[in-house]
């Protein structure tokens, strides 16, 4: 079957590797696009004036800190079910750029927050989960980090993604729970603007073009843990980038 | 156009500091981790030819050792540097 | 032992369970540590914020709680190093009956010493907080259900990183998300007690999460270890 041919690293690496830049390419031409759309098209809100343009960046990173994470419970459950080598990579491989989203989306609510309702923090529902996620994600990378012996490290990171991920909605759950029991002491985040149909097109743009952004990164970094895993393999020492630097070396 | 001037486009009414401060932020850390994953392919290919180095000495190393159990007087088909 | 049949799983399990209890109560120092700890943070706060007594009231229950939780993670060192160590824990995993029934039977030995200490204490530290008997009650009720949650989940923790250097820092970071929600409504039931809200609903949930938790973790932790012991 064709999908279980691109679970070898060998084939994945080089499918990887002719994917990625044509993503890069997409994901910025939509980046252009969807700025434009959000900062030179769309009007001012009428409640937070040009404020609100920051979710043409929250909301897209906001979604992908969620979404990356849901990936990386899929890739897991493969990985723990198939035992695929190339599940744990690719989970690893998509960590960083999940952690880093889910860091701007705290950095860019805390700076909507300080000039729509006063203040950069809030413990709303969505903004305490999502560093709580932000936790996750740390905790993976130190977890696969700390263990040395790599079968060990994608299996126990893969529990990890997999018990965090059932725990994601129970945690959202429960802090909104918490949150409306205080209702009286906080402000909640979770009113947005109206969203004119422009504003929506660019918001939409954006989502799509991190998506991609972070496929591309995952993909670039699926393929430099692939060349250090399989390291002593023939296929890899055989690469045409290999053998340049090779010769690059010796001639040094 | 919906910004009259240059300067309202960086003020954005007031709120230049909060919208400029995010866009900013965020552009400079997704930068970085291009370069950051740029700079793990290197490092990566890097890692493959130290793999490799260490692989021919093995290989080097295995050979001194056929050799010198033998004896010096007979001819071994492997003294050619076949290190590969 | 060979000579005879397969011990049943729940013969294994009280076996396991014996054995923890006896060890446990031969080295007292160590979850006695815990103990102590527990009672030590819980006195610190009102050091720490003063002895306004509203102000205390308010504190109370989630200095209580957070307190338990830091005690329930400091204690999970002991859950398996030492077997671990000893090979003990690789005889547990060779064993016939199931590795997740037997990690069952070492949680239960474990939250009996390090759990239901903390259960029977906290009325009595709550006193310190101005907590009347009902909220006393509840707090009580809360640790009760919540404290074999904390064993449940911090064992998942404790397996992954066993062996693992830095292991103690790395579970905590690993354990926190995964403790809010058991916080977050055993605090919520005392908070909404002490309101006139009646607390029902959030024992309720904190039922569900131990019933989840019962069904999840044994089967984590289990994987977990045989990962640790290859």
């Amino acid at each position: 079957m064709k999908l279980f041919h691109y679970a070898a690293p060998h084939n994945f690496y080089h499918l990887a590797g002719r994917l990625w830049p044509w993503l890069a390419l997409v994901a910025s031409a939509l980046a252009v696009a969807g700025l434009w759309t959000g900062f030179m098209v769309a009007p001012s809100d009428a409640q937070q004036g040009q404020a609100y343009r920051i979710i043409y960046i929250h909301v897209p990173v906001s979604w992908m800190a969620m979404l990356i994470y849901l990936a990386m419970a899929f890739w897991s459950v493969l990985g723990l079910a198939f035992q695929t080598r190339l599940s744990g990579l690719m989970t690893r491989a998509l960590a960083p750029t999940g952690a880093l989203m889910a860091f701007l989306s705290l950095w860019t609510g805390a700076l909507w927050g300080k000039p729509m309702w006063g203040t950069y923090w809030v413990w709303d529902a969505r903004l305490t989960s999502m560093l709580i996620l932000l936790f996750l994600y740390l905790g993976y990378i130190a977890l696969t980090s700390a263990i040395e012996d790599p079968r060990r490290s994608d299996r126990a990171g893969a529990l990890l993604a997999v018990v965090g991920s059932v725990n994601v909605p129970i945690i959202y759950f429960s802090v909104q729970w918490w949150n409306t029991l205080h209702q009286g002491a906080s402000v909640s985040f979770t009113q947005s603007p109206r969203m004119a149909s422009v504003m929506l097109t660019g918001m939409l743009l954006m989502s799509l073009a991190m998506w991609l952004y972070a496929v591309a990164m995952a993909l670039r970094r699926v393929r430099s843990l692939i060349l250090v895993r399989d390291s002593h393999a023939a296929w890899v020492q055989q690469l045409p980038e290999v053998l340049a630097l090779r010769a690059l070396r010796s001639a040094a | 156009m919906i910004w009259s001037s240059a300067a309202e486009f960086w003020a954005m009414g007031g709120y230049g500091d909060y919208v400029w401060g995010s866009m900013g932020v965020s552009l400079v850390l997704l930068a970085l981790e291009v370069l950051t994953t740029h700079m793990g392919r290197r490092q990566a290919l890097d890692a493959v030819c130290e793999a490799m180095e260490a692989d021919t000495e093995e290989v080097h190393d295995e050979q001194q050792r056929v050799h010198a159990s033998l004896g010096p007087a007979r001819m071994n088909p492997l003294s050619s540097g076949a290190s590969s | 032992m060979s000579a005879q049949a397969l011990p049943n799983p729940w013969q294994a399990m009280a076996g396991v369970l014996q054995r923890d209890l006896r060890l446990a109560l031969r080295r007292k120092a160590e979850w006695l540590g815990a103990v102590f700890f527990f009672v030590v943070v819980v006195a610190l706060f009102p050091l720490a914020i003063g002895p306004e007594p509203d102000t205390l009231r308010l504190i109370g229950p989630g200095v209580l709680w957070v307190a338990a939780l830091l005690a329930s993670m400091l204690s999970l060192g002991r859950l398996f190093e030492a077997d671990h160590l000893d090979g003990s824990l690789e005889q547990l995993a060779l064993s016939a009956a199931p590795l997740s029934w037997l990690v069952v039977a070492k949680l239960g030995a474990h939250w009996l010493i390090s759990g239901l200490p903390l259960v029977l204490l906290s009325p009595i530290l709550g006193l310190q907080f101005g907590l009347g008997p009902e909220a006393l009650g509840l707090l009580a009720l809360t640790l009760l259900i919540g404290t074999p949650v904390l064993s449940l989940l911090g064992a998942i923790g404790a397996a992954l990183t066993l062996g693992v250097r830095g292991g103690g820092v790395l579970q905590s970071l690993l354990l926190l998300p995964l403790y809010v929600p058991v916080l977050v409504f055993g605090t919520g039931a005392v908070d909404a007690q002490m309101r006139g809200l009646g607390a029902q609903a959030h024992v309720s949930v904190l039922l569900a999460l131990l019933l989840a938790a019962a069904a999840l973790s044994p089967w984590a932790c289990a994987a977990a270890l045989r990962l640790a012991l290859e």
